[in-house]
């Protein structure tokens, strides 16, 4: 018998079908991962699964954990269930913690809410499952609170919760989306080791078709709260039955093909930057201390070529970001575009400002949603001294809207009738709108679904012939990274640490902390020839 | 935790120190002669200088602030022209009925608006949360001094329990005192506890949607159990900052509460020492004010620190 057994599984939220038919089911010791992209359904099903989903739900179908009908169960009795029986893992360890207990407490707490041991006991177990999940106790003491500690470590502590009481089944929801990617690497492998030595079911939440084929023993593909294939993961990559499938595993790994750079000159000269952030005095009558973000950071991008910055969090990447806007001064080195300094007598030089442009990571927080995206896309037009106005105007929008793939008619609409991928288009038309000669992208497609990424990126790509742009790409996803970018910077505590032609330092990585990162980034296997 | 107490602490006394000067400035070195302020234009010239004597005038700006603070420090805030008494028994007089007042009201508005606007958080949309925030609606929008005369119609008049006015003081014994303090106390505390049920029913709200308290429940913990060992905490927040400006409010701004129930509170006292031009009476109670405003805001710094330990780290 199964250990968990979803069946014909149908969910509405006030009267909205969510879920249709949805079956799977989790032997023990086994990793089933379900995926698919944004609305698919998929953490929904893991809600329904804990009967934590939102008010208004109404579930019809079943849901056996070791033969125990979980829908409709009685509150009381799931509450007994929940954290003993069935663990779950969320996605942003950041907000997952309540900030004002100490993590002590808060693994004991899944202990003693259900009685399962008296307090002292209770507290051996704490120390020991914490341990169990590499934040050994001697170096992180069971009284430091959730904003003492890293990312990473924070989500250990949530797994240290949910398998405290060594449950059936463990639920993780896309418990490594936030991470990057070294410390995803070890998040996957103790959950992997988890799974052998408690024989737990594990319920993968995650819309990374690499960290898929590398975890799952079955894969469930969903779309629109359906399940379109599932199948042991070597069959299934051995032979995808559904389009759907074919489709996302061809879409995360999408590589589009770049014009050739031209015969160039230097554009972007970066030379010596360094940034420092003051710090908080730790003695009233001591020199504040300094926090280097950026240290003797040099590199130069020609007209025409295409770069790209990666690194993990925390590495300057952002930092630098702001600095070649212009945004923040640097306290020593020189930044040129085209030979001319882009801060000047501590301000921003407008005239280099208005030859750059950004597009950020954030496709519904970028815009005011107050205006209409004939607005929106037209503010850089105040960079220029004599914008242009009238029907000229009203022409560039609708050419630039026509060039990221959008109606002309499309101006006149506000930012929420679009969908992601689309608002990233608009992002990407405003960018270009007054024909910058340098473009940043800031994460820009990675809160993008696949599908959407790799339209985004063949839009690029067509654009780059179309335009000649010349761009900074600043990701920590190594994928896009290879197939978007000629040259490749990496950068590691504020250093470059290796740059290059991008195929060569992927193929060939000199530096060991490119090879750690692109060692601990999951591959995606080659459709159609099984499990890597 | 200490460091973070300490920095507090410093803010304090430099707080008390700037608003000082600010007052005395106002007060004594503005344009305009204080003596002939208080006498009014018609003054005598010989009682005008006599004033001047009696008010130090003489001396430099300088010296007169460093007697003033001097003064206070130790106890000594000079004599009230009007009355002729000593400007800090006035003041400690007054104190004990302004202090237990603000005291007892903040206690019946805390007692009222915390359950209340837990109830409502716990029962949001349904007819208990609505049938909440209604009462609050009115709470907020009704004047208190309303809230008083229906109190003293209803408890004083009709039912006898309670007297109409005036403050029997301490002396026969803490229930007379509270006695004659109940019925304002209700008044002033009403509309606060609405507004206290407020953003404590939004402070809640807000933490309810929280991912912490999604995990709690992950854990096993039931919807209530979730609220209470997580929610509370992080809603206290918010609320203590509420509170806090409330008894700043309370103990200098019941004026008409204390007019409506006869009671010689410090709002009276500078009520009438204003018209009554007395400068000494209503510089000594205005910097004692501040002094209390800025306390409490020390105290409410300190509890914050207890709730938060991102603020304990965070020195």
């Amino acid at each position: 018998m199964s250990l968990l057994q979803i069946e014909n599984l149908s969910l509405a939220i006030h009267g909205v079908d969510i879920l249709r038919d949805v079956s799977l089911s989790i032997d023990p010791g086994q990793i089933v991962a379900v995926t698919g992209e944004s609305g698919s359904g998929k953490s929904m099903t893991a809600l329904t699964v804990m009967q934590l989903q939102p008010n208004g739900a109404v579930a019809e179908g079943s849901v056996l954990l070791d033969g125990q009908e979980l829908l409709n169960h009685p509150e009381a009795e799931m509450c007994r269930l929940r954290g003993a029986s069935i663990g779950m893992v969320f996605q942003e360890p950041m907000t997952a913690l309540n900030p004002v207990k100490t993590i002590g407490d808060q693994v004991m707490e899944t202990i003693l809410i259900h009685k399962a041991m008296p307090r002292n006991q209770a507290r051996d177990r704490t120390q020991e499952v914490l341990t169990r999940v590499g934040l050994p106790v001697d170096r992180l003491p069971l009284s430091r609170y959730p904003h003492e500690l890293s990312g990473g470590q924070r989500q250990r502590v949530v797994i240290a919760m949910a398998i405290a009481l060594r449950p059936k089944l463990l639920i993780a929801d896309e418990p490594t989306t936030a991470l990057d990617v070294t410390t995803q690497a070890q998040i996957l492998d103790l959950l992997k080791g988890l799974v052998t030595e408690y024989g737990m079911g594990l319920l993968m939440i995650t819309h990374d078709l690499a960290v898929v084929s590398e975890m799952a023993d079955q894969i469930v593909v969903m779309r629109r709260g359906e399940v379109v294939e599932a199948d042991a993961t070597a069959d299934l990559l051995r032979n995808m039955q559904h389009p759907y499938t074919r489709m996302l595993f061809e879409a995360s790994g999408h590589h589009v093909i770049l014009p050739e750079v031209p015969q160039t000159y230097p554009l972007l000269e970066v030379a010596n930057v360094v940034r420092d952030y003051r710090l908080p005095r730790k003695r009233l009558f001591d020199a504040p201390g300094q926090h280097r973000a950026v240290d003797q950071v040099s590199f130069t991008l020609n007209k025409g070529e295409r770069l790209g910055l990666v690194g993990e969090s925390g590495c300057g990447k952002s930092t630098l970001t702001r600095a070649i806007l212009g945004l923040e001064e640097i306290q020593q080195g020189e930044i040129l575009l085209d030979g001319q300094p882009v801060f000047s007598s501590h301000k921003p030089n407008l005239d280099v400002r208005r030859r750059m442009q950004v597009v950020f990571q954030d496709p519904f927080g970028s815009f005011n949603p107050r205006h209409r995206v004939a607005r929106l896309i037209t503010e850089p037009f105040h960079l220029l001294n004599t914008p242009p106005t009238g029907s000229d105007r009203q022409d560039r929008v609708a050419e630039i809207l026509k060039a990221v793939g959008l109606r002309a008619d499309d101006a006149t609409k506000y930012i929420h009738e679009f969908s992601g991928g689309q608002r990233q288009r608009i992002a990407i038309a405003r960018a270009l709108i007054i024909r910058p000669e340098l473009i940043l992208f800031d994460e820009a497609v990675s809160a993008l679904d696949v599908s959407v990424r790799a339209q985004i990126l063949d839009l690029l790509a067509e654009l780059c012939a179309a335009y000649d742009l010349t761009y900074l790409f600043i990701s920590h996803d190594l994928s896009v990274v290879r197939t978007i970018t000629d040259r490749v910077l990496v950068m590691q505590a504020g250093q470059i640490v290796e740059q290059g032609e991008t195929e060569h330092v992927f193929g060939d990585p000199q530096h060991s902390y490119t090879r750690a990162l692109i060692a601990a980034a999951p591959q995606l296997p080659e459709i159609g020839k099984g499990a890597a | 935790m200490l460091r973070y107490s300490l920095k507090r602490l410093i803010s304090l006394i430099l707080s008390l120190a700037v608003a000082s000067v600010v007052i005395f400035t106002v007060i004594e070195v503005a344009p305009g002669d204080p003596a002939t302020f208080m006498l009014g234009v018609n003054a005598q010239p010989d009682t005008l200088a006599a004033l001047r004597a009696e008010l130090g005038l003489d001396a430099s700006k300088l010296q007169r602030y460093v007697d003033w603070v001097g003064g206070m420090l130790t106890g000594d805030f000079g004599t009230s022209y009007t009355y002729r008494t000593p400007v800090s028994q006035m003041i400690a007089d007054r104190m004990w009925v302004s202090l237990p007042l603000a005291l007892y009201a903040l206690t019946l508005s805390t007692l009222i608006a915390f359950p209340a606007g837990i109830y409502a958080a716990a029962r949001r949309g349904k007819p208990g949360d609505l049938a909440v925030m209604g009462a609050t609606q009115l709470g907020i929008a009704v004047p208190n001094f309303w809230f008083a005369m229906m109190l003293v119609l209803i408890f004083a008049i009709n039912l006898r329990w309670f007297n109409a006015g005036g403050f029997a003081g301490w002396d026969n014994g803490l229930w007379t005192g509270l006695q004659s303090l109940t019925l304002p106390a209700i008044a002033l505390a009403l509309p606060q506890a609405a507004i206290l049920a407020r953003v404590m029913r939004s402070a809640l709200l807000d933490i309810l949607g929280e991912d912490f308290m999604r995990t709690a429940r992950a854990k096993g913990l039931s919807r209530r159990q979730a609220l209470w060992r997580h929610g509370m905490r992080n809603a206290l927040i918010p609320v203590l900052t509420i509170i806090g400006l409330q008894f700043s409010f309370l103990l200098a701004g019941s004026i008409i509460i204390e007019q409506v129930f006869y009671l010689p509170g410090l709002g009276r006292l500078v009520f009438q020492a204003i018209s009554a031009r007395d400068l000494i009476v209503v510089e000594s109670v205005v910097m004692l004010l501040v002094f209390a405003v800025i306390t409490v805001n020390f105290l409410v710094d300190l509890a914050y620190a207890a709730v938060d330990p991102r603020l304990r780290s965070r020195t």
